[in-house]
């Protein structure tokens, strides 16, 4: 498999323009102000920024959850946006996985991952084979038919990568999916993340206010800064893969992971 | 349980299962033992007290009572219709009271409309009124089974717009996510998230719906239970009075009890149908 982004291919995602307000008429806020973006086919895309800097709102806007104030965004070729009308063609090569696993609990945990396939009118068989592949797939085989509240909470977050591959997105959109985990946990889940990235080819962009997570992750980091949320600066990751825990002790490392702490410290 | 091994076999919890069973065991040998004792206490005092038959009849001339009302085919006549009433006028209940809590908890301006009127339904003291729907909806069945079904009413309804709000936002967001459909979203998202919810009104409501059967019986016509125990009282004729009083009782529980059933089939998932 090849991690370099393609250059002559079309890109996965494309911002440009893109831009949101919330709030009312007299006190608006602006919380992402005109962002241009171009993430290539297979590209791990880390957003990483302090709080209030707009990256869950650019993440949602990417993820089809709530409509961009102005700006052209380009899911696979497909306009994802016609003003505030999501176009469902662009959503559909789209998996999200949020900070909480949001599995539903009167599901069992195949229920749970085949839920998309069930939206799509697939068989009862089919779709149950196809859970318990994307279970091994995640690590989580032999839980198939627990409930949600039997499994910890990074088990949790494996079903719900899952059920987010299950109808085989070209993109995962991830909002802080290990925020809420411990930090052994974490660094676990940050190992697996990049095996099913590299096992599966996805394209994903990824949010967190973890440094060491977006290096440890990422091809790509885009730090934005707050008030009003903007790109600060795109940083290449030029770390060679797959990549160990050990990684995190290498000078290229730790020079990476230094400059983004002085960033972060000069903007927020 | 650790997350960096995650293979395997899954965790037993058959230990926390066994010491539930054992608490669950506990009301079935109590029960019995805390009954027999308040019979018990109830025969020495009748026995000692020396108090009039036509205050407090002994639990054994009660119970042949109760034994000649299960045996008599005109008993279980009055059973059924205050079965029938209850039963229809919750049913009722059930369909306006969740289908209008599903509206109302979707729809605001619907909620804002409407809760002054719901609200007064509920402050009017509803039992005053089962003599107007005597008048209004005649001796028969039917005005037992409207007041059934506004006593469980609203129960229903409060408790469907509370499980229709309470739905998680990242829950939805999942479901956006995924483009489903309106009625998509309706039926693997909503109903089984509020389902607790109606369920814990249900329980409330089912209660409800027998005691306005029973009051409605009190007030007019010649069928059900209710009927029954005013006749028996008017002709001083106390151990049948009690055996029918401990036949509704009985009735109550089965009707509550079945509702326990339904909560265990329809959210096994929830952490209220482990007991």
């Amino acid at each position: 498999m090849d991690h370099v982004p393609m250059t002559a291919a079309q890109p996965a995602i494309v911002l440009s323009g893109i831009e949101k307000w919330y709030g009312t008429r007299d006190r608006p806020v602006h919380a992402l102000s005109p962002t241009d973006l171009s993430v290539a086919e297979g590209e791990f895309v880390v957003l990483l920024g302090p709080s209030g800097c707009g990256k869950t709102t650019l993440l949602r806007m990417v993820g089809g959850l709530i409509a961009p104030t102005s700006g052209r965004l380009m899911v696979e070729g497909q306009l994802l946006w016609r003003g505030e009308q999501r176009r469902p063609e662009a959503v559909s090569e789209l998996g999200m996985v949020f900070q909480d696993a949001n599995l539903f609990p009167w599901l069992s945990i195949e229920d749970n991952i085949a839920l998309p396939l069930e939206l799509k009118g697939m068989v009862r068989a089919e779709r149950r084979a196809k859970a318990h592949e994307l279970c091994r797939l995640v690590g989580i085989g032999g839980f198939e038919r627990r409930w949600p509240r039997e499994l910890s909470g990074g088990m949790r977050q494996r079903a719900a990568i899952a059920r987010a591959l299950s109808y085989d997105p070209k993109i995962l959109l991830m909002d802080e999916p290990f925020g809420a985990l411990d930090a052994m946990t974490r660094d676990a889940m940050n190992l697996e993340l990049q095996r099913i990235w590299m096992d599966t080819g996805k394209t994903i962009i990824l949010v967190t206010h973890s440094i060491s997570e977006a290096v440890f992750l990422a091809d790509r980091i885009v730090l934005l800064s707050p008030r009003p949320g903007r790109i600060d600066t795109i940083m290449d990751v030029p770390i060679p893969r797959p990549r160990r825990s050990e990684v995190q002790s290498a000078a290229v490392f730790q020079d990476i992971a230094l400059a983004l702490r002085q960033r972060l410290a000069a903007i927020s | 349980m650790s997350d960096l091994a995650p293979v395997g076999t899954p965790p037993s919890d058959a230990l926390a299962r066994r010491r539930g069973m054992r608490e669950g065991l506990l009301p079935w040998i109590t029960t019995p033992i805390l009954l027999a004792a308040l019979i018990g206490l109830w025969h020495v005092y009748v026995k000692w007290s020396g108090i009039s038959h036509f205050i407090l009849p002994a639990p054994a001339d009660v119970w042949t009572e109760w034994l000649r009302l299960m045996t008599n085919p005109r008993g279980w006549n009055h059973t059924y219709w205050t079965l029938y009433a209850t039963l229809a006028g919750f049913g009722w209940a059930i369909i306006i009271g969740v289908g209008l809590g599903v509206a109302i908890a979707r729809v605001r301006w619907l909620e804002l409309t409407l809760n002054p009127f719901i609200v007064a339904t509920q402050v009017i003291p509803k039992v005053a009124l089962v003599p107007l729907f005597v008048v209004w909806f005649g001796f028969g069945v039917t005005s037992k089974v409207i007041v059934a079904a506004v006593l469980a009413f609203f129960p229903i309804l409060t408790n469907t717009v509370l499980g229709v709000k309470s739905i998680d936002e990242g829950h939805r967001d999942v479901m956006t996510s995924l483009n489903a459909t309106r009625w998509q979203i309706f039926r693997r998202l909503e109903l089984p998230s509020a389902l607790p919810y109606i369920i814990t009104g249900l329980e409330v409501g089912i209660v409800l719906a027998i005691i306005g059967a029973i009051v409605g019986e009190y007030l007019g016509g010649n069928l059900g239970l209710g009927r029954m125990l005013i006749e028996r009282m008017n002709a001083f004729e106390m151990d049948e009075m009690f055996a029918i009083l401990i036949h509704m009782s009985m009735l109550g529980f089965l009707l509550y009890w079945s509702i326990g059933i339904l909560r265990r089939l329809l959210i096994p998932w929830h952490g209220s149908a482990r007991r």
